[in-house]
């Protein structure tokens, strides 16, 4: 921990924001594409330290807040089988589907638990071969690589009763997408740094270079973030657009081959939904024809569970940074955590749950 | 394929809200928001009375012009043996506490198992042994109690329920609805150890951790405290839900806000690593060996030191100060000089997934 200190060091902090209010000559309007971000600049107040010289806006890396109705209608209807034991990372359970939960499911009687790896649910399929082993594998491109192992893994142990039921998202067909909208204010972007771990930067350097607009791989502890904002700001003020990489301890060029090896070979590329967006073309993962042995949709034949996403709160707006969460009528009043109309509001990760854990004392309900 | 552009083409999308929840969830034993709800929506229309509704940690009743504490809790901690104790001292020290809280000397206590069939006898015979070498040594006699055995499968090894009388002090009333503006807030030492040592244990979580529980019985820590000083307006031991629940309860009840300091509150390294790791905030970790006083401002100093003199509060400190400012909201003032809020959780915290 005490390596983490010296990314936490209040001095350094408000050394970086003094100079990003000092070069700043407008609020120039910045987004972190990563929820976990998100989590940390409010946690730490960043908002409050820079004042008016950006707008921090909050995009839709959000793994749980996007992962489509359908699918959390799917594990649920997968952890109501009997023969079914439905693993998931923890903060999946609360996410409402169409009608209910994955908490509630479990309280019906649904065997529902939470892992922290996916390599601990190839262990459960090993140990109990009488149950039907699910994994319900989302996220990022950072998530991909160990559910990619955990398929690999359970291949080589001949394992018959482990699947993963896999909705996977791509980062950077959501950001194209939002820069092709007419109404992006978007003027800098401060890259993921974990999926930039595993994929390095030559995806973000063709968005900077097809829409002229700086980006900035940041990490995730406060100093991380602000020196990502700074070297956007000293971008913007120079009139450059670049890739840089704030996150150089952690994120090398070229990412990590051995986890884009993994994922090469067990994933491929396809369209997917995101929940609150729709759907993007190319932007998610999913199973190679050869494993569809592992693959939850296939064998338990789930194409069918669909549904519509009702019309009800502001996620799209709030993942696409056109509106800040405190603009939503319901927030905090009849959208909270304990009642979420909608996933930003599900997970700590999610845009509008950061705004009502951490800033909920500075606005007006 | 389609293509979404922006709000026009894309639509507000996101789900109705839940309909009231038509069943127990885990989240309702969490000590959130769910457990409040339970109390409001449930047991308190059916069950309310004077007694009952001041939702304190212990009743108190008198008889006789001889002020009585009762309090009674149940446990059902997983695994039942674990680093710093286990199911049978924790039984006891909970009860202790909970008695402690309303500045009641601990005298008597009742205790209930629940067994599950094919519990190893010897497993019974060390958590028996356990209770009584925890009560003697807090000097409560266990004066009554009850077996129940069910089917195997139906309980996880053991549960146990405890109930406690005990005197309480003279001179003294605590409540959480008590705390005023300026007040100090006081914690007796580290927080988080005892739900991270749990957690490590019932996750098999693979890495090196050093950390005990701590539970204990605190009840001659409040002796020692009120010896010092009679201007303490109440004492919360912070267990599920940890500090930033048992706060944001004081602030609701008292109708204050709270401010704390975030670099003054005291978690051990090796806790703060792991809730890192495992997406945890220490301010909503269990705690069974730590108590949280608001004292006067006159007497912060007194009490301070009053508990710095004893072996369980040598590591107290003061971490915030009760406000005028944003009532029932308990904001913690940052590292950096920003705040944010400290809230309740709804249920149990949930790890992150990055």
């Amino acid at each position: 921990m005490k390596y983490m200190d010296e990314y936490r060091d209040a001095k350094i902090a408000r050394g970086i924001a003094a100079e990003i209010r000092r070069r700043s000559t407008r609020p120039w309007v910045l987004m972190e594409i990563c929820g976990g971000q998100t989590h940390t600049l409010m946690r730490y107040g960043i908002d409050e330290l820079l004042g008016n010289s950006v707008e921090l806006v909050h995009g839709p890396g959000c793994p749980v807040c996007v992962t489509p109705l359908e699918m959390i209608d799917r594990a649920n209807a997968l952890a109501r089988r009997p023969e079914v034991t439905l693993l998931s990372y923890g903060d999946m359970l609360r996410v409402p589907g169409s009608e209910t939960d994955l908490f509630h499911v479990k309280a019906e009687g649904g065997d529902v638990r939470i892992v922290y790896s996916p390599t601990d649910a190839v262990e459960l399929a090993r140990n109990n071969p009488d149950r039907k082993v699910v994994f319900f594998a989302i996220g990022f491109e950072t998530t991909a690589p160990a559910h990619a192992m955990a398929v690999l893994q359970a291949e080589r142990l001949g394992l018959k009763n482990f699947s993963l039921l896999v909705s996977h998202v791509l980062v950077p067909p959501a950001i194209r997408m939002l820069l092709e909208s007419s109404r992006n204010r978007v003027q800098g972007f401060i890259a993921p740094g974990h999926v930039c771990t595993v994929v390095g930067v030559t995806e973000y350097e063709e968005l900077a270079r097809d829409f002229h607009v700086p980006i900035v791989v940041g990490g995730f502890e406060p100093i991380d973030l602000l020196e990502a904002i700074r070297m956007l700001v000293v971008q913007l003020e120079e009139g450059r657009a670049e890739v840089e990489n704030s996150y150089s301890r952690t994120v090398q060029y070229g990412g990590n081959r051995v986890a884009q090896d993994a994922v090469e070979r067990v994933f491929e590329v396809t369209d997917r939904k995101w929940r609150g967006l729709g759907e993007i073309a190319s932007s998610g993962l999913r199973l190679q024809e050869k494993y569809a042995a592992f693959d939850a949709e296939r064998v338990f034949g789930l194409q069918d569970v669909r549904a519509e996403e009702p019309s009800e709160c502001i996620s799209a707006e709030v993942l696409l940074g056109h509106k800040k969460p405190t603009d939503c009528p319901a927030f905090g009043t009849r959208c909270t955590p304990e009642k979420p109309l909608g996933a930003p509001m599900v997970s700590t990760e999610g845009a509008c749950a950061a705004y009502h854990q951490y800033r909920r004392h500075l606005v007006t309900l | 394929m389609t293509k979404p552009e922006t709000k026009e083409s894309v639509g507000f999308s996101c789900p109705v809200p839940l309909p009231a929840g038509g069943r127990v969830l885990l989240g309702h034993g969490s000590g959130g928001k769910l457990s409040a709800e339970l109390l409001k929506d449930v047991f308190l229309p059916a069950l309310g009375n004077p007694v009952l509704d001041r939702l304190e940690d212990q009743a108190v009743v008198t008889l006789n012009g001889v002020r009585l504490a009762i309090s009674t809790d149940s446990f059902v901690v997983k695994p039942l043996f674990f680093k710093g104790g286990d199911i049978g001292s924790l039984a006891v020290h909970g009860t202790i506490n909970d008695l402690a809280m309303g500045a009641a000397r601990p005298l008597w206590m009742s205790v209930a198992f629940i067994l599950e069939e094919g519990l190893p006898m010897e497993t019974l015979r060390r958590v028996v042994a356990s209770m009584q070498d925890a009560a003697a040594k807090a000097g409560v006699q266990i004066i009554t109690g009850d077996t129940k055995v069910v089917e195997k499968g139906s309980a996880d090894g053991m549960y146990i329920n405890t109930t406690g009388i005990g005197r309480v002090r003279e001179g003294i009333s605590l409540s959480a609805s008590q705390a005023q503006v300026g007040d100090a807030i006081i914690v007796s030492g580290m927080l988080g150890d005892h739900g991270i040592a749990i957690l490590a244990e019932r996750e098999g979580l693979k890495f090196e951790t050093e950390v005990r529980s701590d539970s204990a019985a605190l009840h001659d820590l409040v002796a020692t405290l009120l010896d010092a000083t009679y201007e303490v307006r109440c004492l919360r031991d912070p267990t599920r839900g940890g500090l930033s629940s048992t706060l944001n309860e004081i602030a609701g009840s008292s109708w204050v806000g709270m401010e704390l300091d975030e670099a003054t509150i005291p978690v051990r390294e090796q806790v703060r690593g792991a809730c890192e790791m495992l997406g945890l905030d220490p301010m909503y970790v269990a705690n069974e060996g730590k108590l949280v006083a608001i004292v006067s401002p006159a007497a912060a100093e007194s009490a301070l030191a009053a508990l710095r003199s004893h072996p369980l509060g040598a590591e107290a400190r003061i971490i915030g100060r009760v406000t005028k400012e944003h009532p029932r909201m308990v904001v913690m003032r940052t590292t950096f000089g920003t705040t944010r809020i400290v809230d309740m959780l709804a249920g149990d915290q949930l790890p992150r997934i990055c």
